[in-house]
């Protein structure tokens, strides 16, 4: 077998040859030594090679990056030419010890101190310090670390997962694509596939232990399938999938222009969701109609320090200006959870995704909030800005941070600083308590935007990082389905819109649902927008929504009839006729997908709560 | 000669500050030492400095001793305050 399965992220096909990102050995044995200068020497000429190597990468971060991303590495090379460290190196070595166990147990001692130190960032630091030694380590023993930096040809990366900070290091430009041992849909990596437009296969068990380095493979990022050593016929079958894609994203390509309505003219919002400033370009090019999720944690991560009001402001005027008048739903500082931030101290938590988290830190931290809210409200005259909180969990929540921001956009009216009229204010509807009350909220608030991904963790009570419970992931439960539901009709029902900006508005089985439920904005991946307003253009709200009330009493629909259905639709995912059908018929009726596939009524898939 | 300062900078001395301290006094020849809570570690290793935990509102004194400790404690005082890192105390 030349396959392996994983889990296909982000769409497309690749052919290319591997870059395998892995640790070389740099294990050493302490032994005894009798020219303590010889050593020594060889310190210094570590020294310097790993200085020249990470003054270069500083170099390029700087160019391709910018400030802030460089100065992790500014930053190493201070703690590389540490005179305490050189000196610790050297008592070791005048003691006999040899330069390379000396390094080690030095570099340890300091590893120690800061990871004894009663604060979080300077705990964190403790890997600054481990990555400069085994750079010195590297030269020392004469091996290569993996440097993404480097990276000059086109390539698939082959990794057991993607951190951010590695990331930040790619040369975008080459990479082609992804193969990683572990993560799901909405792992690091996969996120970033999507966001690059590149193909990612996740969660290939034992991925890096059997592809080699510089060895052709095919990367098929829809099915999920990896192929090592292609033969001839393989790579011709795959070169013609290629076409077919190409040829499918040709005739979309008119769609960019269109509206984004259903069959019968039906008008609703299909959005993307961003980043970073430079990521509005391809919401743009993609014809969004709008950005229904700016995540602007992002400014926060990657750095030694808060970001400042300036910077802030700088960066939200930017995406608002290029915006115009469409709409640009800023959410305000999500962290914690899964995304760190080592400037802030936060201590370590046993639950971090049920603590000290998103809305609550910034409520608990006037001052970090308000500069945010400074920043987004004097960029406000520059665009269509709406404002989000994320995590709402009660409506005192709500409240309190809407009244922050109602003081701080009089404080600068006071201060003679321009902000627009009037600005919308809502919430992510993500913690089933607020979901349970999304009409309370639909009152007071301007909005709703569904966040499923953690509306779909917390409501399982699944952490969905875990592949042990990824079975209690589940978009198309009846739980979720009658919750969506619930906050829809609930904002419908208060003259609010509601928006969803989780993975499911972009899952094509899922955009007939939540169309038929009167879903008012679907905020995606920018790359998805196109194909989606191609699958609402075969769709007619109208006819689905009748539909509505046969699909909320299923009782187990994900267990058996959305596998069978997702296994249906993988199988067609090349095709996009077979796609769009499979999507439009699994809500038209149920029954009549397996009808369609299988010719014959399948109920044992189906399990009918009356 | 020495000097005292009292730290500004609103995460205290963090990798930051600190890479701004220990730039700045790199290319002087003269020795010097940063005091807090009766520790004294060498200003001219990050590390060290780092390890000290020195947080917002504390009090340090700079030490220097040498040929060039004058125009090494100006640098320092120059640098500090331009960059917010900690006014004179």
């Amino acid at each position: 077998m030349n396959k392996l399965q994983g889990i296909g992220v982000s769409e497309g096909i690749v052919i290319a040859k591997t870059y395998l990102l892995v640790e070389p050995d740099l294990t050493v044995q302490k032994q005894a030594i009798e020219d303590g200068e010889a050593e020594k020497a060889r310190l210094q000429q570590a020294i310097a090679q790993a200085k020249e190597e990470l003054q270069h990468i500083h170099t390029e971060t700087l160019a391709k990056l910018g400030e802030q991303e460089a100065a992790i590495f500014s930053a190493h090379l201070l703690v590389l030419q540490d005179p305490a460290l050189e000196m610790e190196i050297h008592q070791k070595i005048a003691a006999g010890m040899n330069v390379e166990y000396a390094l080690v147990e030095a570099s340890d001692m300091f590893v120690q101190l800061f990871e004894s130190m009663d604060d979080a960032y300077m705990q964190e630091r403790a890997a600054d310090i481990r990555d400069v030694s085994r750079r010195i380590l590297a030269k020392l023993l004469q091996v290569e670390l993996p440097n993404l930096a480097a990276i000059n040809e086109e390539v698939i990366i082959v990794a057991d997962d993607l951190t951010p900070s590695m990331t930040v290091q790619l040369n975008k430009q080459y990479v082609r694509g992804f193969v990683t041992n572990i993560g799901g849909r909405t792992s690091h990596s996969a996120i970033l596939a999507r966001t690059l437009e590149i193909p990612a296969v996740v969660g290939v068990t034992g991925a890096t232990n059997a592809i080699a380095s510089k060895q052709t493979i095919i990367l098929d990022g829809n099915s999920g399938e990896v192929i090592l050593n292609p033969t001839e016929e393989q790579m011709a079958q795959y070169e013609q999938l290629q076409q077919q894609l190409i040829e499918q994203q040709q005739a979309l390509v008119k769609y960019k222009q269109l509206p984004s309505v259903d069959q019968d003219g039906y008008a609703v919002e299909l959005a993307g969701n961003i980043g970073k400033p430079e990521d509005v370009q391809k919401v743009l090019d993609n014809g969004g109609d709008g950005i229904g999720l700016f995540r602007t944690e992002f400014l926060y991560m990657d750095r030694a320090d808060y970001p400042t009001e300036e910077e802030q402001f700088e960066a939200y005027k930017a995406v608002l200006q290029q915006m115009g008048d469409k709409p640009t739903v800023v959410r305000t500082l999500d962290i914690g959870g899964d995304k760190e931030l080592p400037y802030l101290q936060l201590p370590h938590e046993l639950n971090p995704f049920l603590g000290y988290r998103a809305i609550r830190i910034c409520l608990d931290n006037p001052n970090l909030f308000d500069v945010q809210l400074r920043a987004l409200l004097r960029a406000s005259v520059y665009g269509n800005l709406k404002v989000m909180f994320p995590m709402i969990a009660t409506i005192e929540e709500f409240r309190e941070a809407k009244q922050r921001l109602l003081d701080v956009k009089a404080q600068l009216i006071a201060e003679g600083i321009a902000v627009a009229d009037y600005i919308e204010i809502g919430l992510m509807i993500e913690v089933p308590s607020a979901a349970v009350i999304a009409d309370l909220f639909a009152k007071e608030a301007d909005f709703l935007s569904i966040g499923t991904n953690d509306l779909i963790q917390y409501t399982f009570a699944a952490d969905r990082m875990n592949e042990k419970v990824a079975y209690l992931y589940q978009p198309y439960h009846p739980a979720i389905l009658r919750l969506v539901k619930t906050i829809i009709d609930a904002a419908h029902a208060n003259d609010c819109w509601v928006g969803m900006c989780g993975e499911m508005a972009g899952d094509p089985i899922a955009i007939p649902i939540l169309l038929a439920m009167g879903l008012d904005e679907f905020s995606m991946s920018a790359t998805s927008i196109v194909s989606r307003r191609a699958q609402l253009a075969q769709l007619s709200k109208q006819q689905l929504q009748a539909h509505i009330p046969t699909l909320l009493p299923l009782q187990r629909l994900q267990k058996s009839s959305s596998t069978y259905v997702k296994h249906c639709y993988n199988s067609a995912s090349n095709k996009l006729d077979e796609m769009l059908t499979c999507s439009v018929f699994f809500c038209m009726s149920t029954f009549r997908l397996a009808e369609m596939l299988n010719g014959t009524y399948d109920t044992s898939c189906f399990d009918i709560a009356s | 000669m020495e000097k005292t300062f009292k730290i500004t900078a609103q995460e205290g001395l963090h990798a930051r500050p600190s890479a701004i301290l220990v730039n700045a006094v790199g290319a002087f020849t003269s020795t010097m030492e940063i005091v807090h809570n009766d520790r004294a570690v060498n200003l001219k290793s990050i590390m060290s400095v780092m390890t000290l935990g020195v947080k917002t509102g504390d009090v340090v004194t700079i030490r220097v001793q040498g040929d060039d400790a004058e125009q090494a404690l100006a640098k320092i005082t120059e640098v500090l305050t331009q960059e917010n890192v900690a006014i004179e105390a």
